[in-house]
């Protein structure tokens, strides 16, 4: 799962843009928890990847996030004791004790895990859409080492990924019983050892160490580029403003209170226009 | 003034016992092209490295002398102070090439010693444009070929107008047209700029055309710092593993050495003993499949009598691609219809530019990708040796790695080395390792032998040995190279992939002696005589002497 230019509107903005307009979609999956109102920021990432033409890694990565969903949500239902509906009682179970599990509980698990889902669907389009030299650029000025480390951390991805894939071939040439999971383990640390120390000395002879700090630079700002800011700022806007003024409530304790009338479908629809709008304008796209 | 100036440097890396480098003093002055040859484990990375600033600010260890690059003592300037003065292209370009797309790479360095955008841009575009990479800019680094990868990591290195550019092999991943490509690329940068470039080399015949200055490393100290002509003087005495194949002839035949196919053929036509071009002899090219010409087999020495009883007592094929078709799912086919079937005990040198599908083949024949149309029939087990023999030795200790009957055949002692870890091996022991790997024990013999770029980053001794050691092989061995020499040494036939289809299928004597890429450099000198490869070759033919009968040639004769 890497980064591949692609000629699509978020792939031409800035990377501060697409930074902002992930992280939007982030900030209001965290701050939105009415169940419409969270689906409708999932469903903008999903049709997001689409338009930036990276839903074959959505799909790739939706298995992690969907595992991820479920494992929140069935400990939230089995953990957490408020909630005044019970739906099935556990008995008493080790460690856990007395279960009962509820209806409340599960819900709210359910939305924590939806949530947590969304998350890594974010990140994923982050990764896929966002070209991470820009973000090394736009945030070494800031912090330098924090920047560079995130941004060769993507970059060993796919490298680690060929040695892994290399080895697996190796390991499939040997005549015989194949070596144990935990001797290929401790072979594939060592060889990631090894290409951590090859980066780091290619980075030793670019001037890594030399301690400069990069030139702004002053690129006009594109209408991607100001697209996708403004699609950022109206998603934090709708978030802000349906939590502070109770737009799209959702209560899950001590009784379920998830109401879908007109304000919550009206910022579930806001939420899906404003994320793909930027997406209509296919005019001046960076191949 | 030097722009390079090495004072009683001695370097011993952290932990070990011998210095890596001894006493070395060496001045190299502006504009220079300097080769650095010598043996694996001669000191020649840790020379470069030493120019660089990487010895000793980044592996450690005790450093004593003085070394200066462009006014700079490293001892007090570390690599990225002289980054702005030293560019630096190591071995493998994968781990070198940092940023997602080539722009950003050739523009890394730059933005690092604190470059306004303008003068990154402008320097990014004429490195580009100078390498001839302007077309991959905004390609991402992730999709590029190993050719391409070296292109993208060198423009990085020269971006910054380097007055120092130090490369270590860089034309080991390369094809023999790539390699040539990128040593005239070199020479003409260090015509055009004045940059001094100091390049470490195994292939010597490949670079010394080019070079103003060789200094030869043995143990870590300079042995020899002359001109090619006189090195290869010295070489003929001191060093004869140093020498390449065209001083080789040269000595044999009573002449000095020359560096260089031109001037090696000057020689020997002012000498009145070039032979005559051979009409009707055919090169072969890219794209024109050769033809083989049984009039001329008998100059071909191909060890007929082991072949046919080796193929008598074994079934009909090591191994048969019949049409087989490797097309990716949302990509281009790998290979292209290929039919080619190969013998018990046949030696086959698969050779073809980057990407021609070489590799992509042996996985086939080995059963590690399917074809998606054709098919593919195997007399056995294949054993393959894929490039990175580090891959296969995943255990604490040589004796875990492989039984003592696999480890003899492939060379190593089982009683000496059994105990010893596989990281600590040299490269040419850690290739012997995995061939023991995949040889595995007497009771599972594969039909046939595949290794994918053996002889990598290898030097002549290394390679010598290895072809020895693949003679000895009772199962049929199949190579995919880029080293004529070493094809020469240990093939019968040589296959010649372009694109994913096979363009020429011939006796190792017609294909390595025609064309000027895939050929020898005696062929070279020689002007393609069917048959003439080594300076043995070369040698009775110029004479007039009798060929030795069939099997006479060993691979020892061919890199010895």
């Amino acid at each position: 799962m890497i980064y591949r230019r692609r000629a699509t509107p978020l792939h031409s903005a800035r990377a501060a843009a697409g930074c902002a307009y992930c992280l939007a979609l982030g900030v209001a999956a965290l701050m939105l928890a009415n169940p419409v109102a969270l689906a409708a920021v999932t469903l903008s990432v999903v049709l997001a990847a689409l338009a930036a033409g990276t839903g074959h890694q959505l799909r790739r990565a939706a298995g992690m996030a969907l595992a991820v969903g479920v494992a929140v949500a069935a400990v939230n239902a089995l953990v957490d004791r408020d909630g005044l509906t019970v739906i099935m009682r556990l008995g008493d179970l080790p460690v856990l004790g007395q279960t009962d599990v509820t209806l409340e509980a599960t819900v709210y698990g359910a939305i924590l895990g939806l949530r947590a889902a969304t998350l890594i669907l974010c990140g994923t389009l982050y990764t896929c859409a966002v070209d991470p030299d820009e973000v090394l650029r736009l945030f070494r000025r800031i912090s330098f080492g924090s920047a560079l480390s995130a941004t060769l951390a993507t970059r060993m991805v796919p490298i680690l990924v060929r040695d892994g894939r290399r080895l697996a071939d190796a390991q499939r040439c040997r005549p015989g019983r194949p070596p144990s999971r935990l001797t290929l383990m401790r072979a594939v640390s060592s060889g990631v050892l090894d290409r951590a120390l090859d980066v780091a000395a290619a980075l030793e002879v670019r001037g890594y160490g030399a301690g400069h700090r990069p030139s702004p630079r002053r690129a006009p700002w594109s209408r991607h580029d100001a697209a996708f800011l403004s699609a950022a700022i109206v998603m934090v806007a709708l978030a802000v403003a349906a939590r502070a003024w109770a737009l799209a409530p959702f209560t899950a304790y001590p009784a379920l209170h998830a109401p879908a009338g007109p304000g919550v479908l009206a910022v579930a629809a806001a939420l899906v226009a404003a994320a793909l709008a930027p997406f209509a304008d296919r005019r001046g796209l960076r191949q | 003034m030097s722009t390079v100036s090495l004072q009683e440097v001695t370097y011993t890396y952290p932990g070990a016992d011998t210095a890596a480098l001894s006493d070395v003093n060496l001045q190299i002055g502006a504009g220079e092209l300097v080769v650095v040859a010598g043996g694996s484990g001669s000191g020649k990375s840790t020379l470069l490295r030493a120019i660089s600033g990487l010895v000793p600010h980044f592996h450690g260890g005790t450093f004593a002398g003085r070394a200066t690059i462009a006014g700079m003592d490293t001892r007090a300037h570390g690599p990225g102070e002289l980054a702005g003065a030293v560019g630096t292209l190591f071995q493998d370009p994968e781990t070198q090439v940092v940023m997602g797309t080539v722009r950003a790479e050739l523009a890394f360095g730059l933005e690092n010693r604190g470059l306004g955008p303008a003068a990154v841009a402008r320097a990014v575009e004429e490195a580009a444009l100078a390498l001839g990479i302007e077309g991959l800019l905004e390609r991402s680094t992730a999709e590029l070929s190993g050719g391409e990868l070296q292109r993208a990591a060198l423009g990085a290195a020269l971006a910054g107008r380097p007055q120092v550019v130090v490369l270590d092999e860089p034309t080991s991943q390369l094809d023999p047209v790539s390699g040539d490509e990128l040593i005239g690329l070199l020479r003409r940068i260090n015509e055009d700029t004045d940059a001094t470039i100091v390049l470490a080399e195994h292939r010597l015949e490949r670079c010394l055309g080019a070079a103003d200055r060789v200094v030869a490393l043995a143990g870590g100290r300079i042995v020899c710092d002359a001109a090619p002509q006189a090195f290869l003087e010295w070489a003929a005495g001191a060093a004869p593993n140093l020498q390449t194949p065209g001083a080789k002839l040269l000595g044999s035949l009573g002449l000095p050495p020359a560096a260089g196919v031109k001037r090696a053929r000057a020689l020997l036509r002012d000498a009145g003993l070039l032979p005559a071009p051979e009409p009707g002899s055919v090169a072969v090219h890219a794209g024109a499949p050769a033809q083989p010409r049984d009039a001329e087999r008998p100059r071909v020495p191909a060890r007929p009598r082991r072949l046919a009883r080796r193929r008598a007592a074994a079934p009909a094929c090591a191994v048969e691609l019949r049409g087989a078709w490797h097309e990716l799912r949302s990509g281009p086919a790998i290979l292209r219809g290929i039919s080619l079937t190969v013998a018990p005990g046949e030696r086959v040198a698969l050779m073809g530019r980057n990407g021609a599908g070489k590799s992509t083949l042996l996985r086939h024949a080995a059963g590690l990708m399917n074809p998606t149309r054709g098919t593919v029939r195997r007399g056995g087990r294949i054993a393959l040796l894929l490039q990175n023999p580090t891959d296969y030795l995943v255990h604490d200790s040589v004796a875990e790695e492989a039984p003592p009957v696999a480890l003899a055949r492939a060379g190593l002692d089982p009683a000496t080395m059994g105990s010893r870890h596989p990281r600590d091996l040299s490269g040419g022991e850690k290739q012997r390792l995995a061939l023991a790997v995949v040889l595995g024990d007497l009771a599972d013999r594969p039909a046939a032998v595949c290794l994918d770029e053996p002889t990598r980053g290898m030097d002549r001794d290394h390679k010598h040995q290895l072809a020895t050691l693949l003679a000895g092989l009772d199962a049929a061995v199949i190579v995919a190279t880029h080293d004529p020499e070493f094809a020469s040494a240990f093939a019968d036939r040589v296959v010649l992939l372009a694109d994913g289809t096979v363009i020429a299928d011939a006796a190792a004597g017609e294909i390595l002696s025609g064309g000027s890429y895939f050929a020898t450099e005696t062929a070279r000198i020689l002007g393609g005589v069917p048959g003439v490869l080594t300076p043995a070759d070369g040698l009775r033919l110029v004479t007039g002497a009798p060929a030795p009968s069939g099997g006479a040639r060993v691979a020892a004769e061919a890199m010895a």
